[in-house]
């Protein structure tokens, strides 16, 4: 028998030891601190900015800025009164468990990301008492398919929620929300090739590596396409406005957490906000070269360097996202669905045709721009059809006639 | 105590068994679908284990067949399962002998 | 090491099974499906097959159950079954036998095998590297198990997606087609009908059947 794919740390090389299982246990409790600390830092920091760009005042109370209001708010939470649903209506072992099983992948997505590291001199590794490793908790060869496993088991908890809560709004909006989330997993998945036809590796460590000279970002090398597909599709993926509409209050009252009290909402509340810091560290990592950044004096504080750009990046997407809470309207049910299905799918997947076939040319020698032209014209001629299909579709069945 | 492959066939057999009995035992067809998903992942382990075992990649590829196959029916056995259930609420497996002749 | 994660992963899918057989609730039934196949998933990654690993996770725990408890919270079938009736009799025990029989032919015949009996090493169709330790670990090769022999490890995936696309190319875009057939055919298969419904067939035994739809305008 083989041995267990534990990673491709150098920590691991020499066995598992009981220094190995302290290195590693350590890395999960600072890892676990930084992100409880950076989801309620995030919480805060939505509200400020979000009563910022819509001329209030947000927080400002509790401490000094209004920093301690979420702490505020989780103690709150804490001592309200604990709903169940009655056992005939809804379900209330999968009620209580519903809510972790948002929190957790949430978590365990976390665990493969670089925080630090100086990628330039030292490969990411620090050397620290004689043991070197990697600053993620771990690596596995397949962590970019482990990123989306445990995106598809996020679905589940938003489900499980609004079934057994036991009653309509709840039920619809999960069911919504479900729809959504799967519906978007495909774009994300589709714009992630494109970065993996460029990175040619699974592995997140891979990837930053590859991307560390500064000029050799994702984001451009795949076009700027893919970056903006999955943008869109992660927006989605969160249930973050503009495609919130399964959680809106002017909507369907609480929609999957309408039911939910005390402290498990301040777990479904916990969980999304955790997703969303999630879900920016790996849009850094795969886009934007992760810890990757200037070095300018201390060098041998690479990798301290490297957690500060890393932070500074997920602290601008986390502001993209409260952004685009502030400034964009709502969409529509329909038109969310549409957009994923009919537009991003369909980009994302040309795009990747079109990367593949411009690598092929630079290694076979072709004539690189006319390959670019003719990928171009190809691209605009699927998707003039595509419109064309979707259009008389459209008149199709506003003219009552149906599938026929 | 060495871990060969054969506890992986035998706990592979055991989870077929287990899907076996539940499918004859069971009458909701969503449940009754679902035990033919595990019998199919027990499928699924017992080749992966063979293909370890005599280091080919033949085991993961079939594998990989089998799991896209498997969902593809999953797609259309729901299908129908929905279309037939729209009309009839709580019709089980012993129900849908509509079509006998 | 591996035998500890066989043990606990080799229980947590015979729970799982336990439980999909046993719970009346098919959500309940849903849930220890989902809990089997992570277990499965984790056996997989015990033998070095990482990619299915993961792919189990997203397509069977992530897309395929997701269906499953779409169709049961969507249709209302939630009503949990009486597993006292039996429609015929003498089902249950019958089903027993046939289930401990299925176990025990299946061991038996784990057992010929793991004495050489049924397998041949001629019938290698494409050679796996172990892709930790770079060697490959049957007898055909004549490798070293020291990894500074110099041979490569190549990821499990590389070795995949070479082997799916180079010799099992025309089983793949055969594949692909079948997915594009599944799909219009789900697709034909939910339309809603047009024009008059047919009536539906009595069902000796039944009082009738609690057909709504024939009373609310087309929904």
């Amino acid at each position: 028998m083989t041995s267990l794919p534990l990673a491709v740390d150098p920590l691991f090389v020499g066995g598992v030891g009981l220094e190995e299982v302290l290195i590693v246990a350590l890395k999960v409790g600072v890892a676990f601190a930084m992100l409880m600390v950076s989801v309620m830092l995030m919480i805060w920091f939505e509200r400020k900015l979000h009563a910022d760009m819509t001329n209030r005042m947000g927080p400002t109370i509790t401490g000094p800025f209004g920093l301690l209001q979420t702490l505020a708010d989780g103690i709150k939470l804490f001592f309200k009164e604990d709903l169940l649903p009655n056992d005939e209506r809804g379900d209330s072992a999968i009620f209580r468990l519903a809510p972790y099983l948002t929190l957790i992948p949430a978590f365990l997505i976390f665990t493969v990301v670089p925080i630090g590291g100086d990628f330039d001199n030292a490969d990411g590794k620090v050397s620290w008492w004689g043991n070197t490793t990697q600053l993620q908790i771990a690596d596995p060869p397949v962590g970019i398919l482990f990123v989306l496993a445990l995106s598809s088991l996020a679905v589940y908890g938003i489900m499980l929620a609004g079934w057994s809560s036991g009653s309509k709004y709840p039920l619809f909006g999960s069911v919504r929300a479900s729809a959504q989330m799967v519906s978007y997993e495909a774009a994300l998945g589709l714009s992630l090739v494109a970065v993996l036809v460029k990175s040619g590796t699974l592995s997140t460590h891979d990837i930053v590596a590859g991307q560390a000279d500064g000029w050799n970002w994702n984001l451009w090398m795949t076009g700027f396409i893919p970056f903006i597909v999955f943008l869109i599709a992660s927006t989605a993926e969160l249930n973050r406005p503009p495609f919130d509409l399964v959680e809106a209050e002017q909507e369907i009252v609480g929609g999957f957490h309408t039911e939910y009290s005390s402290i498990r909402f301040a777990l479904f509340f916990l969980g999304e906000y955790m997703n969303v810091v999630t879900m920016s560290a790996i849009m850094v990592t795969l886009f934007f070269g992760g810890p990757d950044g200037p070095i300018p004096f201390f060098e041998s504080f690479g990798w301290a360097w490297g957690i500060l750009w890393f932070m500074l990046k997920v602290l601008a997407f986390c502001f993209t996202f409260v952004w685009f809470r502030a400034a964009l309207p709502r969409f529509r049910y329909d038109q969310l669905m549409d957009l994923g299905w009919k537009l991003l799918i369909p980009l994302s997947l040309g795009w990747i045709v079109a990367l593949v076939a411009l690598d092929l040319a630079a290694s076979e020698g072709w004539n690189r721009p006319l390959v670019a032209v003719i990928c171009f014209a190809g691209l605009m001629l699927m998707g003039t059809l595509l419109n064309a299909a979707v259009q008389s579709g459209k008149r199709k069945r506003l003219a009552g006639e149906g599938f026929d | 105590m060495e871990l060969t492959s054969t506890w992986y066939l035998v706990l592979a057999a055991i989870l077929f068994a287990l899907g076996a009995t539940g499918l004859l035992v069971r009458r909701n067809p969503l449940i009754m679908f679902m035990c033919v998903e595990l019998m199919l992942n027990a499928v699924n382990l017992t080749f992966v284990t063979f293909g370890n075992d005599l280091n080919d990649l033949g085991g993961e590829i079939s594998v990989f067949f089998v799991l896209v196959v498997a969902a593809a029916e999953v797609v259309i056995g729901l299908a129908i399962i929905v279309a037939i259930m729209r009309r009839r609420n709580e019709a089980t497996a012993d129900d849908l002998s509509a079509l006998r002749g | 090491m591996e035998f500890v994660v066989f043990i606990i992963a080799g229980l947590l899918a015979i729970i799982g099974a336990l439980g999909l057989i046993g719970f009346k609730n098919p959500v309940h039934s849903a849930l220890s499906l989902v809990l089997s196949l992570f277990a499965v998933a984790v056996l997989f990654l015990n033998q070095d097959a990482q990619f299915l690993a993961a792919v189990q996770v997203i397509v069977y725990a992530g897309a395929i159950v997701v269906l499953f408890l779409f169709v049961i919270m969507l249709l209302g079938v939630d009503q949990a079954e009486d597993l006292s009736v039996e429609p015929i009799a003498g089902q249950r025990p019958i089903a027993l036998a046939i289930g401990a029989g299925v176990l025990a032919l299946s061991v038996l015949f784990i057992s010929v095998a793991a004495d050489g009996g049924a397998t041949g090493q001629q019938s290698v169709t494409a050679e796996k590297v172990d892709s930790i330790t770079g060697t490959a670990q049957s007898a055909t090769a004549a490798l070293g198990d020291n990894q500074t022999d110099g041979t490569e490890t190549i990821p499990n995936i590389e070795q995949l997606g070479r082997t799916l696309f180079t010799d099992y190319v025309f089983a793949f875009e055969v594949t692909a087609l079948l997915l594009t057939i599944a799909v219009v055919g789900a697709v034909m298969l939910a339309r809603k009908p047009k024009g008059e419904l047919a009536p539906l067939p009595v069902i000796p035994g039944r009082s009738g059947t609690t057909d709504e739809t024939e009373e609310l305008e087309d929904a």
